[in-house]
């Protein structure tokens, strides 16, 4: 056999990422030395990227399973029944290393790679999110950071034409040297006409769809699985470059042949572009796999087939194909401009076998080669609890009213208006009034259908660096009760765990924490994980990122006119709080901006009264009970209110129950399992509360343009809005 | 009434666009593909927004070069209205069926959100839903929506009545701040010399229905059928 005559040294080894025990366990596999091309197949295949080899055992702990999920992990996205013969099917996925080096490039392809991961399962996308997170705004390189990945993420999704819905944006100084760009795509489908990667049935033809395969890209798996160092920019050209109109046609030529019944199995080329899709969809079906190199669609002249199985570039799909439908299929992709070749055929060997100019150049056995990728156990250590911070300890501030102007303005709690008008939210004519960006969800009715789907995405990483387990509790919880304060039914999450180096105990332990976390709070809410992503080694001359296991969620509302929306609707109605407040400030908003703290314990989460309490808003929501609803995070109490004054131009005026809190604790305490919501009835609502064992204040009543707050003063919210929409875009003009 | 709409490679609004006619017309429009060279007699044809043909070279640019166009302009000439939203607007500067053209937005991203239009002219097909003008409130999405066109021609269009729809803020004034692109004269939407073809940036397909947020855009697909039917 001849290839490459590069020989293969301990050096070659380690810059594929590959440690001598894996190369040990190689040679075993292969019983002889691989060439180059096995080797690098080798080595993106056992990347963290691709085989999960830190986070394999503590992601099988989470549940996964419940009536109305149709699929969960393990597929190219999550997929969940929603009655009708729908399903929805969705994933969130992280483009962090690529983002930072190449920020328009790493973000567009990081929503293109999402994309293709839910239409490839039969779903029309139907609403993006974004969830991203930059350094301390004071970092010189911040700004371009954010105007990049914004712009990337918007050229991509809006030349698609997917709204992109909701999302959320914070900075940290942990961030500097490692921004986070998770990207999740939902759709929808007939739960007749889902796909799968499997591919079976040797002798099928394989198909290679899409773009042609240039030099872009190749070994991003493996950048994405190091940390960064001062040279990373040189790994520029890792990065892969996106083209959304040959996406928007790949996804209406995928679903113009899957409406017909040509295919076997189909997978995206995304991470390890054909070695990974060639791999799965092989192993899946316990098939072999025989491809013609020469018959690739190739952009470039003399790509190797190392290149050619390494390259990841964008917007190319693989397919098994019943035989005899190749014609149908072509005609489809040929009416489309697209590239539409068969590159090989399966067998019964087991084996991956590829020629290039008449010669074999790598023989791999499948099986061994991706289910024996290695799964480590890697030592770690709990996170030591911090010390509880008493409301007394923080001293009360002379105007209430100030901090409210100052909390609403600080980098993480301004508006993101600037981010999300350059995204396009309304296309595909679904997005509903009240759930356009902005808000605790996106709502997106189901195209032709009374139905309506919410989507989310929330963490809170200072409270899970804090205390990994509370803070995975609370990730999930936040993103339930967002999808609650819609009136929809929490269904399922998909989770993208972005952590620093998992070779140091520390932040393994994180790790394992925050699952612990989450697996209780999935349980406990019936809140199964779906998909996932996980991003390590966010770590950049040896610090890490805060741990940010990032949560997308998808709510269903079955009639959408019963959804109610964040802001304030009409003067006169009555304010209640949900849930009781403790004035919780360790960990706070108030406490980092004002006190200039980061400390403490984050707010305990209590599932059951979440359980209790949410059940019971959703409940009142969908009986009408309730006309606007907001889910109290973030700042507290009195920020929550604020928004929905801001988001509904109207004023309020607020009380303060004389319920023993100190004025600060009581407004910006983040005491969990609660909500805001307004009601033409209060006694009644307060009735129904109080029969169903749960909590509820009448703090005041919508009137006006101003807050107002008993004997704190009042602010015009005109001048609120001021303030709370022009950090961001003073920011960026800066 | 019978209407269809234009489907390029890259078009995303063609369904929006779809559904709004539907609901007007009770009826379903024809979807023409941009390959066709020849389709059904109608009484209107909508060119819908998106990315036609990825806009490359610039937007519009090469949609204009379609086959299709060829029918429509010469279908336009003959007096069939046509309207162009968005890429449609673009398509249509591109294809000379409009004066003008459009630029990249003065601040340089891409906005979407909603604007308030002043209705400058009421005695179109397009326009006769809206009565004795007013303002409306409907979304604008682009990149590329700054509209320019030299001085001769802007007192041109303004002396023949082509400006069918300004930018301005909720009670009618034409301010810069209203302006959310750049466009000459806050102009948001102009017609032909015959007054028979509409292009006009924002969206009136997204806001024809209560439960997306407002229902202003509906007035242009009824006014249209009562027109045309």
């Amino acid at each position: 056999m001849s290839a490459q005559k590069t020989e293969i040294t301990p050096d070659v080894i380690k810059s594929h990422g590959l440690s001598e025990d894996e190369y040990e366990k190689i040679l075993e596999i292969m019983g002889r030395e691989p060439n180059m091309t096995e080797l690098g197949i080798f080595s993106v295949m056992w990347s963290e990227h691709c085989s999960y080899k830190s986070s394999k055992k503590w992601l099988k702990t989470l549940p996964t399973e419940a009536p109305w999920v149709i699929c969960g992990p393990g597929e190219n996205a999550g997929v969940v029944d929603i009655g009708d013969g729908q399903a929805v099917i969705f994933k969130m996925e992280s483009h962090n290393h690529p983002s930072y080096i190449e920020p328009y490039q790493g973000a567009a392809t990081g929503v293109g790679g999402i994309l293709r991961d839910v239409f490839t399962m039969g779903a029309r996308p139907v609403a993006n999110l974004n969830a991203l997170r930059f350094g301390s705004p004071d970092h010189p390189k911040t700004r371009h950071l954010v105007s990049g990945v914004v712009a990337g993420i918007g050229g991509y999704g809006n030349c698609v034409g997917v709204p992109t819905v909701g999302g959320e944006c914070e900075f940290h100084e942990s961030y500097n040297g490692n921004i986070l760009v998770n990207a999740m795509t939902v759709g929808i489908a007939d739960t007749d006409r889902i796909f799968y990667s499997a591919a079976t049935g040797a002798g099928n033809p394989i198909v290679y769809v899409g773009s042609k395969t240039g030099r872009d890209g190749i070994h991003g798996a493996t950048m994405a699985s190091t940390e960064f160092s001062e040279d990373s920019e040189e790994k520029r050209p890792t990065v892969q470059v996106g083209d959304p109109f040959t996406e928007k046609l790949l996804i209406e030529a995928c679903l113009e042949l899957m409406a017909t019944d040509c295919i076997v199995g189909i997978q995206d080329m995304g991470a390890a572009g054909l070695t990974s899709s060639g791999f799965e969809m092989a192993s899946k079906g316990g098939v072999g796999v025989e491809l013609n190199l020469d018959l690739v669609p190739q952009r470039e002249e003399n790509m190797t087939p190392y290149e050619m199985m390494l390259s990841e570039s964008q917007e190319r799909m693989l397919m098994v194909l019943k035989p005899g439908t190749e014609d149908q299929a072509r005609a489809i992709f040929e009416k489309w401009e697209l590239d539409f070749a068969v590159v090989g055929q399966l067998t019964d060997s087991g084996h991956m076998v590829l020629t290039h100019k008449g010669e074999t150049v790598a023989n791999l056995p499948i099986d061994p080669l991706a289910l024996a990728s290695p799964e480590y156990d890697r030592p770690w250590v709990a996170t030591e609890k911090p010390d509880i911070i008493a409301a007394e300890e923080i001293t009360e501030p002379d105007d209430i009213i100030a901090v409210l102007k100052q909390l609403l303005s600080c980098p993480n709690m301004a508006s993101k208006r600037w981010i999300w008008e350059q995204y396009d939210h309304m296309v595909m004519g679904d997005t509903m009034g009240i759930g356009r960006p902005g808000g605790d969800a996106g709502l997106v009715r189901v195209h032709g259908t009374d139905k309506a789907l919410a989507v989310t995405s929330d963490c809170t990483p200072r409270y899970c660096l804090a205390d990994p387990v509370e803070g995975g509790k609370q990730v999930v919880t936040e993103a339930w009760r967002n999808l609650t304060a819609t009136g929809s039914t929490p269904l399922a999450i998909t989770d993208n765990m972005n952590f620093g180096n998992p070779e140091k105990p520390k932040i393994m332990g994180q790790f394992v924490g925050c699952i612990e976390g989450m697996k209780e709070a999935c349980l406990a809410l019936d809140f199964p994980v779906v998909s996932g992503n996980v991003s390590l080694y966010n770590e950049t001359n040896g610090q890490a990122i805060l741990p940010t296991p990032t949560i997308g969620a998808v709510g269903l509302l079955t009639q959408s006119s019963k959804a109610v929306g964040a802001g304030f609707v009409e003067d006169g109605d009555s304010i209640v709080v949900i849930g009781d407040g403790r004035g919780h400030l360790g960990q706070s908003i108030y406490l980092r901006e004002i006190e200039g703290r980061e400390d403490g314990t984050p707010p305990p989460v209590d599932l059951n009264l979440e359980r209790r309490h949410g059940d019971f808003v959703r409940r009142q929501i969908l009986e009408g009970a309730v006309n606007a609803c907001h889910d109290i995070s973030d700042g507290g109490l009195l920020i929550t209110v604020a928004e929905m004054a801001l988001s509904g131009n109207r004023g309020c005026e607020i009380n303060k129950p004389d319920n023993g809190l100190a004025a600060h604790a009581w407004a910006f305490g983040e005491d969990q399992a609660r909500y805001v919501v307004t009601t033409k009835d209060p006694e009644h609502l307060i009735a129904d509360a109080k029969a169903a064992g749960v909590p509820a204040t009448h703090i005041g009543n919508v009137s006006g343009s101003d807050i107002s707050l008993s004997s704190h003063g009042r602010l015009g919210i005109q001048d609120l809005r001021t303030l709370h929409e022009s950090w961001l875009p003073d920011y960026m003009a800066g | 009434m019978k209407a269809c709409v234009i489907v390029f490679p890259g078009s995303n609004c063609d369904r929006d666009l779809q559904v709004a006619l539907r609901n007007a017309m009770g009826a379903e429009p024809e979807m023409v593909w941009h390959g066709d060279s020849t389709f059904d007699d109608v009484d209107l044809i909508t060119v819908p927004g998106g990315f036609s043909y990825g806009d490359y070279l610039r937007a519009g640019a090469m949609a204009a070069k379609s086959p299709v166009m060829r029918e429509i302009i010469r279908r336009a000439g003959k007096g069939v209205p046509v309207l162009g939203i968005c890429n449609g607007f673009q398509v249509l500067t591109e294809s000379g069926l409009l004066p003008g053209a459009l630029m990249r937005n003065a601040n340089l991203k891409y906005v979407c959100r909603d604007v308030h239009l002043k209705v400058e002219a009421t005695d179109t097909p397009f326009t006769q839903g809206y009565g004795n003008g007013g303002v409306l409130r409907i979304p604008v999405a682009h990149h590329d929506g700054n509209y320019f066109a030299d001085d001769d021609l802007l007192d041109e269009l303004q002396d023949n009545d082509q400006v069918a729809f300004r930018y301005s803020d909720a009670n009618g004034d034409l301010t810069d701040d209203a302006n959310p692109n750049g466009s000459r004269r806050n102009i948001a939407g102009i017609l032909s010399r015959d007054r028979n073809v509409l292009g006009m940036m924002p969206h009136p397909e997204r806001l024809a229905d209560p439960a997306l947020g407002g229902t202003d855009g509906k007035a242009m697909f009824s006014g249209l059928v009562e027109a045309l039917s």
